[in-house]
């Protein structure tokens, strides 16, 4: 019954010690956000922060978070709209979506260690996570627009809907 | 060739029906169906499909057909609708429907959504327009002639009224005949405000904050998780037994189902039911299964290709695609000839969500809540497999974590659907990666022959093309397949692309079905489909006859480019035809410096394609600039150029990102992908050993649309299908090695050296 925060929340996971984080995130706690992919931590859908490294979640036992702070992509801007999102949304990176919660959360961990990443160091951080729809220039793009901007809160948009 | 059943805006009144709520604008279902009009809130008589409402506080819902997989295709179509409309942006609202019958073929791929909308969906808006105009110049009290419609509101000089305040103050008229809507005027290019632009996709700040909902994301109240032990041929598996005594210690293990599926999608499956998705998964891994192997369980690539070889190699097998007369004259008549085959290896759609599907019934209705692109084949599956008739379903579609094809191909509900009615409960059914590779309907492998004979001069006179593969269209949705000269039906799909926009003097195309592929495994749509492979034949073999006769590859190609006689196009899709293709071919040629000098070991490839079908052609070139390293075999793609003709552009940043992705599509199925068909099944099972391209892997890119009015077609699959030729041309400019095979690997490079 590992104890640990996610978002700011004090949570406790109710399954088996082994049981992938990616999974008590998503079907325990709600936390959809995060994505599945491969299950063998080679294409980064499934990365959050684990006190503030970017981690597989896929492969990493809830046990080993025990004490430990995660954010995931539901809590990065912590109430707003973190810079790398809103470079996302100006960059226009985002195709199907469904592996950009782990680039985001890769790019954020990136420019948070490192806020002026070369085009190296871009490609060595985001190279383990796999975009399907190929939209990688867009996404370097993204990287490079959140590493060039102040934080600040951007407007809301109207969203689809779905009947 | 034109699809059956595809909707068309001919024959259809548009209607418009007025109530407390709002007014709902669209066409009728049928043309009958339009005698007598109800109230909005839905008298039985009044079904008509409504593409569009306005409500009285001036909100305009545009409802959308086509699922959502990164093709921001909700926005393209609302601004299609707005523009002629005039509304106001802002206050335009995107709805992704659940499937109805009175939305008629719902279906998204062949890059077909924009060039089928548009003529609709412009009409439609058009429609809207007039009767708001009609009805806010009485209002005004001045002649409609003497209004404009602007930003949601109808203006008499500097008066206005609100479209709201117009729905709110009732009076429109009750719709448009035939004539009518046929006289109706849709704006010229010049007066278009929200058709191209730059603006924003709707669908992409939920994207990037964790809210948007993907199928995976579906829930409901009471549902249990499955996981499928998949079999291990995808047709003709029968399960023996299923030891589950090992599943037993799993916690949270709730029992395992083996399906019994009247509509045969199926066969051989278990799933293994649990309270969590990990609980479920585990008692896969421990659940013991033996089945009876179909026929196909040894079967492999080797066999497949033999397969496909012994069929090219009949002369009465196939389907005549193209037919000219007089091919085996030019041929035994020919100065000199050309022949060489061409291969192309399974290719996965590798979709970053994996499949599932949640089901359950509710109030007498079976729900199916997930990601699909073709709902309207899957629905009729579902019906046999659950015994109940079509309208007791319903598809509630979500996000789609990529599509490329693969959710064409719904049936990876059917098993969902079936454990939801044996259990009485809602199943969430969640594949792992291994598992939806295992069941993918991956891009059957290729076999080709490519024939060409020349005259004086070099001059192409004939031309003679066979593939073989596998047929999805005759695998899930034989209807759809048109039957070439012989008579004999064809899977369109299949061997698009073989129909060229060259002139070649004789031409003949002949499409064979590969049997053994199509009862080995299922084949997919992926990507372009047949282009995939019939443009690396057709691209590869046009430098092979431009070297062989001592030619320059792109002089050879706008020879045949002239836009005469069956490639003259025509109205509406394909005006300009051939000339077309010659265009972007030079644009690009002129672009990347053809002509120039290279340094050792790099060379510079072109290759062409007018996309998916000849109906609709998307006019694509290429140029790839390569480095090939002699020692290794070893390919790096250095620079692409990519020039592009598709029409008017309704979003042009969409389009700019369908062309980044699908020429990275091309780039990492020529270089880094590829897949391995074994005793019945794929090998590469999850990443590590398929690897399709990452960031490293990009090259630097240039891509240009040409400038155009003409009407606006598919964007979503013609760059996938020329950057492949493009580097196998380049190569050979490089070094001199000719490869025949997709993808391209280092040894097949060095075995082409050797025999340079």
């Amino acid at each position: 019954m590992a104890k640990f925060r996610v978002n700011g929340r004090q949570v406790e996971a109710s399954g088996p010690d082994d049981a992938p984080l990616l999974w008590v995130l998503r079907d325990e706690l709600g936390l959809t956000g995060t994505k599945f992919g491969c299950g063998v931590g080679q294409c980064g859908a499934c990365t959050v922060h684990v006190d503030g490294q970017a981690v597989r979640s896929c492969l990493t036992p809830v046990s080993a978070v025990e004490g430990l702070e995660i954010t995931t992509i539901e809590g990065l801007g912590a109430g707003g709209i973190h810079p790398v999102q809103e470079a996302w949304v100006e960059a226009q990176a985002p195709q199907c979506g469904y592996c950009q919660s782990g680039q985001i959360m890769q790019a954020a961990a990136l420019l948070s260690a490192n806020p002026k990443p070369s085009d190296a160091e871009i490609e060595a951080a985001m190279n383990g996570n796999l975009c399907r729809c190929m939209a990688y220039v867009r996404i370097r793009k993204a990287v490079k627009l959140a590493a060039a901007k102040p934080r600040r809160k951007a407007a809301v948009r109207p969203a689809e809907v779905r009947s | 060739m034109s699809i059956p059943g595809l909707p068309s805006p001919d024959r259809r009144r548009f209607l418009i029906a007025a109530g407390a709520a709002g007014a709902a604008f669209g066409f009728a279902a049928a043309a009958d169906a339009a005698v007598s009009l109800g109230p909005f809130a839905g008298a039985p008589a009044f079904e008509p499909t409504l593409w569009y409402a306005i409500h009285p506080h001036g909100v305009v819902t545009v409802n959308v057909v086509r699922a959502e997989m990164g093709q921001h295709v909700g926005t393209a179509l609302a601004r299609i609708v707005a523009d002629e409309l005039e509304a106001d942006w802002d206050k335009v609202r995107i709805v992704h429907v659940d499937t109805d019958p009175k939305w008629g073929l719902m279906v998204t791929g062949g890059s077909w959504s924009v060039w089928q909308s548009y003529p609709m969906l412009s009409q439609a808006g058009a429609a809207g327009r007039i009767a708001l105009i009609e009805a806010g110049a009485k209002i005004l009290g001045v002649p409609a002639s003497s209004c404009i419609a602007r930003k949601g509101a109808v203006f008499a000089g500097k008066r206005s009224v609100s479209y709201g305040d117009i729905i709110a103050a009732g009076g429109l008229r009750g719709g448009f005949t035939d004539k009518e809507l046929a006289a109706l005027p849709i704006k010229p290019a010049s007066e278009r405000r929200l058709i191209g632009g730059e603006f924003q996709a709707r669908d992409i700040p939920a994207k990037t904050d964790g809210s948007a909902v993907f199928g995976l994301d579906s829930k409901m109240a009471g549902m249990v998780y499955a996981r499928p032990v998949i079999p291990p041929t995808r047709n003709e598996s029968k399960v023996v037994s299923v030891d589950e005594s090992g599943a037993r210690g799993v916690p949270g293990y709730r029992g395992h189902l083996v399906l019994d599926d009247p509509s045969g999608t199926v066969p051989g499956w278990v799933i293994a039911l649990g309270d969590s998705f990990i609980a479920a998964d585990r008692a896969v891994r421990a659940l013991k299964v033996t089945w009876e192997n179909g026929p196909t369980a040894k079967v492999s690539d080797a066999d497949l290709e033999a397969r496909g070889r012994a069929l090219i190699a009949d002369a009465a097998a196939g389907s005549l695609v193209v037919n000219d007369s007089g091919v085996d004259a030019a041929f035994s008549g020919a100065k000199s000839q050309l022949e060489a085959e061409y291969t192309t290896d399974a290719a996965l759609h590798f979709q970053m969500e994996p499949l599932n599907a949640l089901a359950f019934e509710r109030n007498g209705i079976f729900e199916i809540h997930t990601g699909n692109q073709w709902q309207s084949l899957i629905l009729p599956t579902l019906a046999k497999a659950l015994g109940r008739p079509e309208t007791r379903i319903v598809m509630k579609t979500y996000l789609l974590g990529g599509g490329f094809g693969r959710r064409l191909n719904g049936d990876y509900a059917v098993p969902a659907a079936l454990a939801s009615k044996a259990l009485g409960k809602p199943v969430k059914l969640v594949f792992t990666r291994e598992d939806d590779t295992l069941f993918d309907s991956f891009r059957s492998p290729s076999v080709q022959r490519v024939r060409m004979a020349f005259g004086e001069g070099g001059r192409v006179t004939a031309m003679d093309h066979a593939a073989a593969a596998g047929w999805p269209t005759e695998v899930m949705a034989p209807f759809f397949m048109p039957k070439g000269a012989n008579d004999r039906p064809y899977d369109p799909f299949a061997i698009n692309g073989a129909n060229h926009w060259y002139n070649v003097g004789s031409h003949r195309v002949r499409a064979l079905s590969n049997d053994l592929a199509n009862r080995a495994f299922r084949p997919g749509w992926l990507r372009s489909v047949g282009p995939g492979w019939t443009n690396w034949a057709v691209e590869s073999a046009m430098d092979e006859a431009a070297h062989a006769t001592g030619q320059d590859p792109l002089a050879f190609r706008l020879k045949m480019l002239d836009g005469a006689g069956r490639n003259a196009g025509a109205a509406p899709s394909s005006v300009g035809g051939g000339k077309r293709q010659a265009a972007v071919l030079s644009r690009v040629a002129k672009a990347a410096g053809w002509g120039g000098k290279l340094p050792a070991g790099v060379g510079l490839g072109l290759a062409t394609s007018f996309g998916q079908e000849r109906d609709m052609p998307t006019w694509t070139a290429c140029a790839a600039r390569v480095r090939v390293d002699r020692k290794t075999g070893e390919v790096k793609v250095e620079k692409l150029h990519l020039v592009v003709d598709a029409g008017a552009i309704i979003h042009p940043d969409g389009a700019l990102a369908q062309m980044e992705g699908a020429a990275l599509w091309g780039l990492s199925l020529a270089l880094h992908e590829g897949a391995t068909f074994r005793d019945g099944r794929i090998q590469e099972t999850n990443l590590g050993a398929y690897t399709p391209l990452r960031m490293s892997d990009v090259p630097d890119m240039e891509i240009e649309f040409v400038d155009s009015d003409h009407a606006p077609v598919g964007l979503g699959e013609p760059a996938t299908t020329v950057v492949g030729p493009a580097i196998g041309n380049a190569i050979f400019n490089a070094v001199g090695a000719r490869v025949r095979r997709l993808p391209i690997r280092p040894e097949a490079v060095l075995a082409a050296l050797k025999s340079a």
